[in-house]
C-alpha cells in the first residue's frame, strides 16, 4: 500500500476549542448526531488497541440503566510512551472537555480519570483544571463529575478490567471477557473507557468535524495521532503525525542516520528491522501504535532490548493466568539459556511456538502481545539471539 | 422466561440455557474438556487456561470454563491447536511445580498430576523453573500444610477462603513471576484468621494444601504394646469413607468401618455417635437453664440465643470474628473432645487401665479438630484428651496401607462401652442434625411427649440452604417447665462459614431473634467437612445427606436420652448434665483472637 507522506499536524494541543461556549454548544447538541459525527470520522482508540471509539460510545448509550461511567485511562505505563503526560499537562481541560462529550452521549453523570501513580505530580493542576471544567459545567448545567483515581504503578492496571477492579479496590487482575465494559464495567456498570488522547481526538472531531478529520490519515486510520519518539534520535519528543505515513519517511525524519530498527508500540509492540522500513505503514492496516516508537541504532543489541522486555512483563504479568505468569519467566530464562550455549538454537523456536500459545490463550492483551515483540526480534535478529 | 439456544460442540447440536457455559454445554453432552482453576463450588476464574477451545470467529482459543454461549456458536474442543496450547499450559505449569511427584503427599489423588498423564507428558519441554524460586512450606498449623513449591496459582483457595468461607486467611501477593498465595504479612496460617476447616484442602487441585497427617505417631501407638489405643469414629466418616475406597458416594460402610479399626488393630472401636448423644444431653440442658433464667427471671446475663459449640471451626472464626458472640456459645466441648475426656477417665476406670498408658485416637471427617484437640483447654483428663486426629482420608490411607480388603470385610459392631448410639447423634454428621437431635430430646423432656413431627423427622431444619430458620411451639408442659408453657422456640441453622458471618450480622444488627442456632463451619456440616474424601461437589455432599439420614431412620433409638449408654454413664460416673462432673470434664471455655 502506498503509504502516506510524513505530516506533521498541530491539532492536539492547539487550544481553539477551549472555551466554555465551545462545550456549551457541543454539549447542547443532539447525542444521536454527535454520535454520527463520530461514527463518521471513523476515529479508533489511540492507547493501541485501535477500538473503533464511536462503536464503544454507541454500545454504552445503547445498554440498559440509569448509572453509567466514562473512565479515561491515563495510566499510560506502555515502555517508550510519554504523549498522556504532556496532554495532561497541557490541555487537560480538553481531556475532561471530552470526557463530558462521552458523557452526554451514552448518558453518565460520573466519570474518573485513572492516573498512573508515577503522575502524581501532576495531580495539583489537574485538580485545579477540574474546578474550572466543574464550575464551567454548572454554569453550562451540565450534570456531570469527574473524579481523578491514583493508580500505584501496576502496568497491568492499564488493562481496562484490571484498571476497574484496581479502581473497585481490589487487586489489579484483568476479568473474563465477555462481559464487556460498554455492558459491565466499573461497577459492573455500562462504562466507556477511552486513552487520554481518544478522549482529545473525539472533542476534535466535534471541532473540525468528521470530513475535516478524515482528511488526514487513511481509510483505515483516520486522523493525526501523537508519537513519543525516543531511543536514537537527534530529536526526541513528542509529534503529532498524521497516521499512515511509512516507517522510511519517519526514519528519514527522527532517525540518527544509523536506524537498524525501530520498536513501534512499545514492549507490546513490533520491532520493525531496517530491511522492513519502507513496506510498514505505521497505522491499523500497518503496524499499529499506542504512539511509542523507539529508534535503535547499530550500536545497540536487539538481544538486550528483547530481554529488557521480557524482563519487564515477567514483573508485570499479574500472575494470574498461566501462559502470561509462566510464559514470561520461561522466555527470560530461556534466551539466557541459549545465549550462554546451555540450550540449542532450535530452542529459539520452541520459544516462538510459546509465544503463539501466549498469544491464543492469555487471558488479557499483556500475555497475548508478547509475542509480538519476542517473534519480531527472535526472527529477524535470530543471530543476535545466539551469538 | 429462559431461552434456549442452539449450539454446535464438535459437530454435535446441543441445545444451552442462558448463562451457560462453553464448559457447561460440553458436560451436559459428555465431552470431556479437561480443567484445573475450575471447581463446581467456586467462581469462574478462567486463569489456569487448559480448558481453552477453538470457537469459530473468535481470535484465539476461549477459556471454556469462563465463555457464555451464544446462539449459534461453532465450537471445537478437540483440535491440534487446541492439544498444543494444552499441552503446553500443562508442561508450563509442570515447570513452576515441584514435580516430585512419588514424594507427594497427594501422588495418585492429584489433578494436575492426572492432567500430565492424560496428555503424556513427557522430558523437559522447558526449563525447570523450581531452583529459582523461593518456595516456602509452612507446617507450623496442626491442621494444614501449605506447600508454594506444589501450588499451580489456580486461586480455588482463595476463592474458597474468600467466597465460600469469607474468612479471608489466603489471598493473593506479589504479581508477575513472583505471585503467590499468601496470608496476612505472611504468617504462618496458625498466626493468622485461618479456622483450619480445611475447605482449602478439599479444592486444591494439588499438594499444595494439605491435611497434617499423624499417620505414623498412630501405627507406632498402635504397634507399641504398652500402649492401649482407642479410636473413636464421628458421624460423618462412615458415610464417606467408602469413596476412598472403591464404594460409591452416599453408601453407609459403618460396619466394614469398624471391622476394618479393628484390623488395624485398634485396642477399642468406639463411637463419637456415643458423646453426640450426651452433648445433647448437656445442650439440651444448658439450653432449658438458659430459657429458665430468661423468662422466668429476665436475667440479663444470660445470653440467647445459644450458639453450638460442636464445629470447631465455627468456634475458632467465632473467635476471631466475633468475640463478643463468647457469652452466646454453649459451653458444651465437642462430641470429640468429650468422648476424649472420658476415654482417659470413665473408660480408664471401668477397664482398669492407667489413663497415662492411653492413647487415644479420633477419625474426623474434619481438619479444625486437629487443632481442637491441641487446645490448651482439652486437657481436662489430666492428659492431653485426645492424642490424634486423624481426618477420613487419613483413615483409608491407614487401611490401605494396611492391605485391607476394605469391601470384602465382614461387618463388626463398636464396642459396648462408649460404642452405643442412637440416630440423633447420627444426624450430628449433617447440617441442622444437631438442632434436630436437641429438640428431639428437649421437647420430650419438658412436655413428656414426642416432638409432634412425622416419624420424628424434623423436616424443616434439614437440607441444603446456606441458613434455616425452624420453630417449634411448645404445648403441654410438665409443671417443672411451666416457664415454657406456649413459647415458640425458634431457632436458626446456618452452615459454612459464609453464612455464619450473615446469620452473625442479622443477630447482630436485630438482636436475640432465635432462642437456639446451629452452626457448622463446612458446607453441608462434617458431612463436607475439611477432612473428608476427594471430590467434593454439592451432588455428592446431597448424597452423603441422605445417607446420614437413612442411617438415622434405621436405628432402633433415635433419641439421645433414650441411649442406655448414656442413662449408664449418668447413673455411674457424671451424676447430672451439667453436674460437678460434667462442668470439670465435658464444658470448656473461649478466648478471643486477632482478626486478620
Amino acid at each position: 500500500m502506498a503509504g502516506k507522506k510524513l505530516k506533521k499536524v498541530d491539532l492536539i494541543f492547539n487550544q481553539e476549542c477551549l472555551t466554555k461556549e465551545y462545550l456549551k454548544r457541543t454539549l447542547d447538541r443532539d447525542a444521536d448526531e454527535l454520535l454520527a459525527e463520530l461514527i463518521d470520522s471513523g476515529l479508533r482508540g489511540r492507547g493501541g488497541a485501535g477500538f473503533p471509539t464511536a462503536m464503544k460510545w454507541k454500545m454504552a448509550r445503547q445498554a440498559a440503566g440509569d448509572e453509567k461511567y466514562v473512565i479515561c485511562n491515563a495510566d499510560e505505563g506502555e515502555p517508550g510512551t510519554f504523549k498522556d503526560r504532556e496532554i495532561l499537562e497541557k490541555v487537560a481541560c480538553k481531556v475532561f472537555d471530552g470526557m463530558a462529550l462521552c458523557a452526554r452521549v451514552i448518558g453518565a453523570k460520573k466519570g474518573f480519570v485513572y492516573l498512573r501513580g508515577e503522575y502524581k505530580f501532576l495531580l495539583e493542576q489537574l485538580e485545579k483544571d477540574l474546578d474550572i471544567f466543574h464550575k464551567n459545567l454548572r454554569d453550562i448545567g451540565f450534570n456531570f463529575h469527574v473524579g481523578i483515581f491514583l493508580g500505584s504503578g501496576a502496568y497491568i492496571c492499564g488493562e481496562e478490567t484490571a484498571l476497574f477492579e484496581s479502581m473497585e479496590g481490589k487487586r489489579g487482575e484483568p476479568r473474563n471477557k465477555p462481559p464487556y465494559p460498554t455492558l459491565l464495567g466499573y461497577r459492573n456498570k455500562p462504562t466507556v473507557i477511552n486513552n487520554v488522547e481518544t478522549l482529545v481526538s473525539a472533542l476534535m472531531v466535534t471541532q473540525i468535524g468528521a470530513a475535516e478529520f478524515k482528511k488526514l490519515g487513511t481509510a483505515d486510520s483516520s486522523g493525526s495521532k501523537l508519537f513519543s519518539v525516543s531511543g536514537d534520535t537527534p530529536r526526541p519528543g513528542i509529534y503529532e503525525l498524521e497516521l499512515g505515513m511509512k516507517l522510511s519517511q519517519f526514519v528519514e525524519e527522527f532517525g540518527d542516520g544509523d536506524t537498524k530498527a525501530v520498536q513501534v508500540g512499545g514492549a507490546a509492540g513490533f520491532c520493525v528491522p531496517r530491511k522492513r522500513f519502507d513496506e510498514t505503514v505505521i497505522g491499523f492496516e500497518g503496524v499499529p501504535t499506542g504512539g511509542s516508537m523507539m529508534i535503535f541504532n547499530s550500536s545497540r543489541s536487539m538481544f538486550n532490548v528483547i530481554k529488557n522486555y521480557l524482563d519487564f512483563f515477567s514483573e508485570e504479568s499479574c500472575g494470574q493466568c498461566t501462559p502470561c505468569r509462566v510464559g514470561c519467566q520461561q522466555l527470560l530464562l530461556g534466551i539466557d539459556a541459549v545465549k550462554r550455549g546451555e540450550k540449542d538454537p532450535a530452542y529459539i523456536d520452541s520459544m516462538l511456538k510459546l509465544t503463539q500459545t501466549m498469544k491464543m490463550t492469555s487471558k488479557c492483551g499483556l500475555g497475548q502481545s508478547v509475542a509480538n515483540s519476542f517473534a519480531s526480534i527472535a526472527q529477524n535478529f535470530r543471530e543476535e539471539m545466539i551469538y | 422466561m429462559e431461552k434456549v439456544k442452539k449450539i454446535n460442540i464438535d459437530g454435535l447440536s446441543v441445545q444451552v440455557k442462558n448463562g451457560q457455559t462453553i464448559l457447561d454445554a460440553a458436560r451436559s453432552v459428555n465431552i470431556h474438556i479437561p480443567t484445573l482453576c475450575h471447581h463446581d463450588d467456586l467462581c469462574i476464574a478462567g486463569n489456569c487456561r487448559v480448558c481453552v477451545v477453538e470457537v469459530k470467529g473468535k481470535k484465539g482459543l476461549v477459556a471454556s470454563c469462563a465463555m457464555p454461549t451464544e446462539e449459534g456458536m461453532e465450537i471445537t474442543t478437540n483440535s491440534l491447536m487446541v492439544r498444543n496450547a494444552r499441552k503446553q499450559i500443562i508442561e508450563l505449569l509442570l515447570s513452576e511445580h515441584d514435580s516430585r511427584c512419588t514424594l507427594c503427599y497427594k501422588n495418585g489423588k492429584c489433578e494436575l498430576q492426572s492432567l500430565a498423564a492424560e496428555y503424556k507428558i513427557t522430558g523437559d519441554s522447558f526449563i525447570d523453573l523450581v531452583p529459582f524460586k523461593n518456595y516456602q512450606i509452612d507446617k507450623l498449623s496442626p491442621s494444614v500444610i501449605k506447600d508454594d513449591s506444589k501450588c499451580i496459582r489456580c486461586q480455588r483457595c482463595v476463592r474458597t477462603c474468600n467466597e465460600l468461607q469469607q474468612v479471608g486467611a489466603l489471598s493473593m501477593a506479589y504479581k508477575g513471576g513472583e505471585t503467590k498465595i499468601s496470608t496476612f504479612v505472611e504468617s504462618p496460617l496458625y498466626e493468622v484468621v485461618c479456622t483450619q476447616c480445611g475447605q482449602c484442602i478439599n479444592r486444591c487441585p494439588t499438594g499444595a494444601l494439605t491435611e497434617k497427617n499423624y499417620l505414623d505417631p498412630v501405627w507406632e501407638a498402635i504397634f507399641d504394646h504398652s500402649k492401649h489405643v482407642v479410636v473413636q469414629t464421628a458421624p460423618a466418616v462412615r458415610v464417606a469413607l467408602g469413596e476412598e475406597l472403591g464404594i460409591p458416594s452416599g453408601e453407609v460402610v459403618t460396619g466394614k468401618m469398624v471391622a476394618a479399626l479393628q484390623r488395624l488393630g485398634f485396642d477399642s472401636v468406639m463411637d463419637t455417635d456415643f458423646t453426640a448423644d450426651l452433648t445433647i444431653m448437656e445442650e439440651g440442658t444448658e439450653l432449658l437453664g438458659r430459657l429458665e433464667k430468661v423468662l422466668k427471671g429476665g436475667d440479663n446475663d444470660v445470653k440467647l440465643p445459644l450458639a453450638t459449640s460442636c464445629s470447631p471451626g465455627w468456634v475458632k472464626f467465632m473467635e476471631h470474628l466475633y468475640p463478643d458472640f463468647i457469652d452466646h456459645m454453649s459451653t458444651c466441648k465437642s462430641p470429640q473432645q468429650m468422648f476424649g475426656a472420658l476415654a482417659k477417665t470413665y473408660y480408664a476406670q471401668k477397664r482398669n487401665i492407667d489413663p497415662k498408658d492411653i492413647v487415644s485416637v479420633s477419625i474426623m471427617p474434619c481438619t479444625a479438630k486437629k487443632f481442637e484437640a491441641d487446645r490448651p483447654e482439652m486437657r481436662s483428663s489430666g492428659y492431653k484428651d485426645v492424642d490424634f486426629v486423624l481426618t477420613t482420608r487419613e483413615l483409608a490411607i491407614m487401611i490401605r496401607q494396611a492391605g485391607i480388603d476394605f469391601n470384602s470385610l465382614e461387618e463388626s459392631d463398636f464396642d459396648t462401652l462408649m460404642g452405643e448410639s442412637t440416630g440423633a447423634a447420627v444426624i450430628f454428621g449433617a447440617t441442622g442434625g444437631v438442632m434436630e437431635a436437641a429438640l428431639r430430646t428437649v421437647y420430650e423432656l419438658v412436655t413428656g411427649r414426642e416432638v409432634p413431627f412425622d416419624r420424628l423427622d424434623i423436616l424443616p431444619v434439614r437440607g441444603m440452604d446456606g441458613i434455616r430458620e425452624a420453630e417449634v411451639k411448645i404445648e403441654g408442659v410438665l409443671p417443672e417447665y411451666d416457664y415454657l408453657e406456649g413459647v415458640t422456640l425458634k431457632t436458626a441453622i446456618a452452615h459454612g462459614l459464609v453464612n455464619a458471618r450473615k446469620l452473625m450480622e442479622m443477630i447482630k444488627k436485630e438482636g436475640a431473634m432465635y432462642h437456639f442456632i446451629e452452626i457448622m463451619a463446612c458446607p453441608g456440616g462434617c458431612l463436607g467437612g475439611g477432612g473428608q474424601p476427594l471430590p467434593t461437589s454439592k451432588k455428592i455432599r446431597d448424597k452423603r445427606a441422605r445417607a446420614i439420614y437413612a442411617e438415622d431412620a434405621g436405628k432402633p433409638i433415635r433419641k439421645s436420652h433414650e441411649n442406655p449408654e448414656i442413662k449408664q454413664i449418668y447413673e455411674e460416673f457424671l451424676h447430672e448434665p451439667l453436674g460437678e462432673m460434667s462442668h470439670k470434664l465435658l464444658h470448656t471455655k473461649y478466648r478471643e483472637r486477632i482478626k486478620f
